[in-house]
């Protein structure tokens, strides 16, 4: 039997949508650049102590003080490595993705978790989302928006968008049937029963999502370099592509730290919000 | 005119509810539907009035479709053919501003699981009704902290639901109905998930609000002395369809068939009626490293010659009598636990109480009424079993 050319199709698929949307790619890139701008001129306007002061009283705000002293040390250790605008850049490009899977992930599971037929036609693509092996999206995204941080913003979206929306779809069903039919039962209308029981009891599950987000998108960084992503995902790759171990592993490093950091504040953002 | 009027309801669940509705009309089983189309027949030609300020009782065995016709009278499930006519007016296929209008101000409901928002402090729960019309806050506040004191639960009103046992969150559920003023009030087993005593305490409850506030309830229960307390009028379900509807005296006296009389067997008060109904609270009781000055003090104080001991988890150790527990004092014993009578009558809550008279007849003591793990949940002195086989209930009270 002859090969089935799946990837001849997927090939075609992607011209067509080249040729027929460019437009909209370019909206969508310059919508990224922007929002990578905002967080970047933000994250680097003041000097990094200032900012390591700000983080580390946000990590002792929301989580304990073990996070925030671990929070102030390892950025100060990244500081002292000079890597500082470096993880400056890579936590632009982790926040702007993050905020777009949101964004757009909140809703979506929000439609899965009231609507079943979204639900079934919304598990395997998000299957196929997650499991598919993250490179494979920066082919198509390189094509769409050339190289750079936008390609590598969207390649991290799709990769990183799957856990908010399944948990997001899943907090919601999981709230109680009878308590579901209390709030219709007293004249909600379906807007009230989200705004003030659905979500509200989906919060603590929510956040587990966002964490999960954070924590993918995060993962991309280094894989987004390869696109000129830039950031410490560079420093990393130039330690493998250049033989230069001792670099690499000083960004290696870094990105632990970061998300050891981002970690621990949006999981203790989970646990304060279930009290 | 009726408060409510129901006409020939049918509700069917599966994916094309309309399509085996002739079928149903022709008069197709449960069970033969269900092969045939994968439908299930929830209400089968359901048709009844309930007039204003009467409390009509629905009955059933489980999966008799009581909770789906309830759940249609505000369309929480949604009926597939006939009408509910709500004050005149009926409310299948109205509009859905009309149908917020309803659950709104016409209707309110109390959940067998209570259903409170737990994230949400109790005068919140109760005000959740007029939140959503968008009243005002300090006056929604207001009629909850009213709606709660009318209840009993004056001071939980910043309580959190976790906080308060099962009996006040009913409580707390019965005074989210009652917030929104409704006249209309459906309970899907309200009380079923409640202790005996409890649930005896919330039914006397019922009765008396219902004295003053004369709402039109529709209350579903599995349990016929339930329902014998406070209907009014009682509808028997059997798959769907209602097999009778009458006074619990013409039902006791004419029952439609077989499948009726089987639950007034139930009737023969004297097999049925539990010994969690004429149980009282185990209000006196020592705790076995209580001394023996506190003994003799509270079987003083409620007069009575002997009193049950149980431990720290209420666990019955026994009992002691006032005699024993005199002669320790003149011995100047000041543990009691050399005195404690082991051999005392237990029974289940569950236990019909005619099984008791033997043991009443030929028993000094109280029985002890204790569950499973042999807690004491309540004590039945022998004049309450005489008086419960003579049908007086409440002779306790
Ligand atoms: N969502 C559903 N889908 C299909 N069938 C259902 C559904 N809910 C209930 N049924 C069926 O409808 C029938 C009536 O159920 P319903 O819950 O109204 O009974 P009930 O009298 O309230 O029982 P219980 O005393 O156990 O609460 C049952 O045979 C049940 O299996
Ligand atoms: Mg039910």
């Amino acid at each position: 039997m002859n090969k089935i050319p799946i990837g001849d199709y997927f090939e075609m698929f992607i011209d067509w949508l080249m040729d027929n949307f460019e437009p909209v790619f370019e909206g969508i890139k310059s919508g990224i650049l922007w929002v990578i701008g905002g967080f970047e001129t933000a994250l680097l306007s003041v000097p990094s102590l200032v900012m390591i002061a700000i983080i580390s009283l946000i990590a002792w705000k929301v989580a304990k003080r073990r996070v925030a002293i671990f929070t102030l040390l390892g950025l100060l250790l990244i500081d002292n490595l000079n890597l500082w605008d470096k993880t400056m850049e890579s936590l632009a490009l982790v926040f702007t993705a993050t905020v777009i899977a949101l964004v757009i992930g909140i809703p979506m599971g929000i439609w899965m978790a009231r609507k079943d037929g979204v639900d079934r036609t919304m598990r395997p693509i998000l299957d196929f989302m997650q499991t598919m092996p993250a490179f494979v999206y920066l082919i198509p995204a390189v094509i769409f928006f050339d190289l750079g941080k936008v390609p590598g913003a969207f390649s991290t979206i799709i990769f990183a968008m799957p856990p908010v929306v399944r948990l997001t779809n899943l907090g919601i069903r999981q709230v109680p049937k009878e308590v579901v039919e209390a709030s219709k039962s007293f004249g909600s209308t379906s807007k009230q029963l989200l705004l003030k029981v659905q979500l509200p009891l989906a919060t603590p599950t929510i956040l587990a999502g966002v964490n999960q987000t954070i924590m993918l998108a995060l993962s991309m960084v280094v894989i987004s370099a390869m696109i000129g992503a830039r950031g410490l995902g560079e420093e990393v790759l130039k330690g493998v592509t250049q033989m230069q171990i001792g670099k690499g592993f000083e960004g290696g490093v870094a990105v632990v730290i970061l998300a050891m950091i981002l970690d621990r504040i949006t999981q203790a953002l989970g646990t304060s919000s279930t009290k | 005119m009726s408060k409510v009027s129901v006409k020939n309801l049918y509700m069917i669940y599966g994916n094309h509810p309309k399509k085996p509705l002739a079928l149903v009309k022709e008069g197709i089983s449960k069970e033969e539907l269900l092969e045939k189309t994968g439908h299930g027949i929830g209400v089968n030609n359901v048709s009844f009035e309930v007039e204003e300020g009467e409390t009509f009782v629905v009955m059933g065995l489980s999966g008799s479709g009581k909770s789906t016709l309830i759940r249609c009278l505000n369309r929480l499930i949604e009926p597939t053919a006939g009408e509910i006519l709500i004050d005149g007016q009926n409310i299948v296929g109205c509009s859905k501003e009309t149908l917020l209008e309803i659950r709104r101000k016409k209707v309110a409901m109390v959940f067998q699981h209570f259903a409170l928002f737990p994230h949400r402090n109790i005068w919140n729960n109760v005000a959740y009704g007029l939140e959503v019309q968008n009243m005002p806050l300090e006056d929604r506040r207001d009629k909850a902290f009213e709606s709660l004191e009318a209840v009993g639960l004056k001071g939980y009103e910043e309580s959190m639901p976790t906080q308060l046992s099962g009996g006040m969150q009913q409580r707390v559920g019965l005074a989210r109905a009652l917030a929104t003023d409704a006249d209309i009030l459906l309970m899907d087993e309200a009380f079923s998930a409640l202790d005996p005593l409890i649930r005896k305490e919330m039914q006397d409850e019922l009765l008396t609000l219902q004295a003053n506030m004369k709402k039109t309830i529709i209350f579903i229960t599995h349990d016929l002395d339930e329902a014998l307390k406070i209907g009014d009028r009682i509808a028997i379900m059997k798959d769907g369809v209602v097999v009778q509807i009458g006074t619990p005296e013409e039902i006791l006296n004419k029952p439609a068939d077989a499948y009726v009389k089987e639950f007034l067997q139930d009737v023969n008060r004297v097999k049925v009626v539990a010994a969690s109904s004429i149980m009282k609270k185990p209000d006196a009781i020592v705790s076995s490293k209580d001394g023996t000055r506190v003994a003799v003090r509270k079987m003083k104080e409620s007069g009575i010659s002997s009193i049950f001991v149980v431990d720290k988890d209420r666990r019955l150790q026994g009992i002691i009598t006032i005699d024993d527990a005199l002669e320790l004092l003149k011995q100047e014993i000041h543990s009691i636990e050399s005195i404690i009578i082991d051999e005392v009558h237990r029974t289940s809550p569950e236990t019909p109480i005619i099984d008791l008279l033997p043991t009443a007849i030929n028993t000094k003591y109280p029985i002890a009424v204790t569950s499973e793990d042999n807690r004491l949940i309540g004590i039945i002195v022998r004049v309450s079993v005489l008086a419960g086989i003579l049908g007086e209930e409440d002779s306790d009270e």
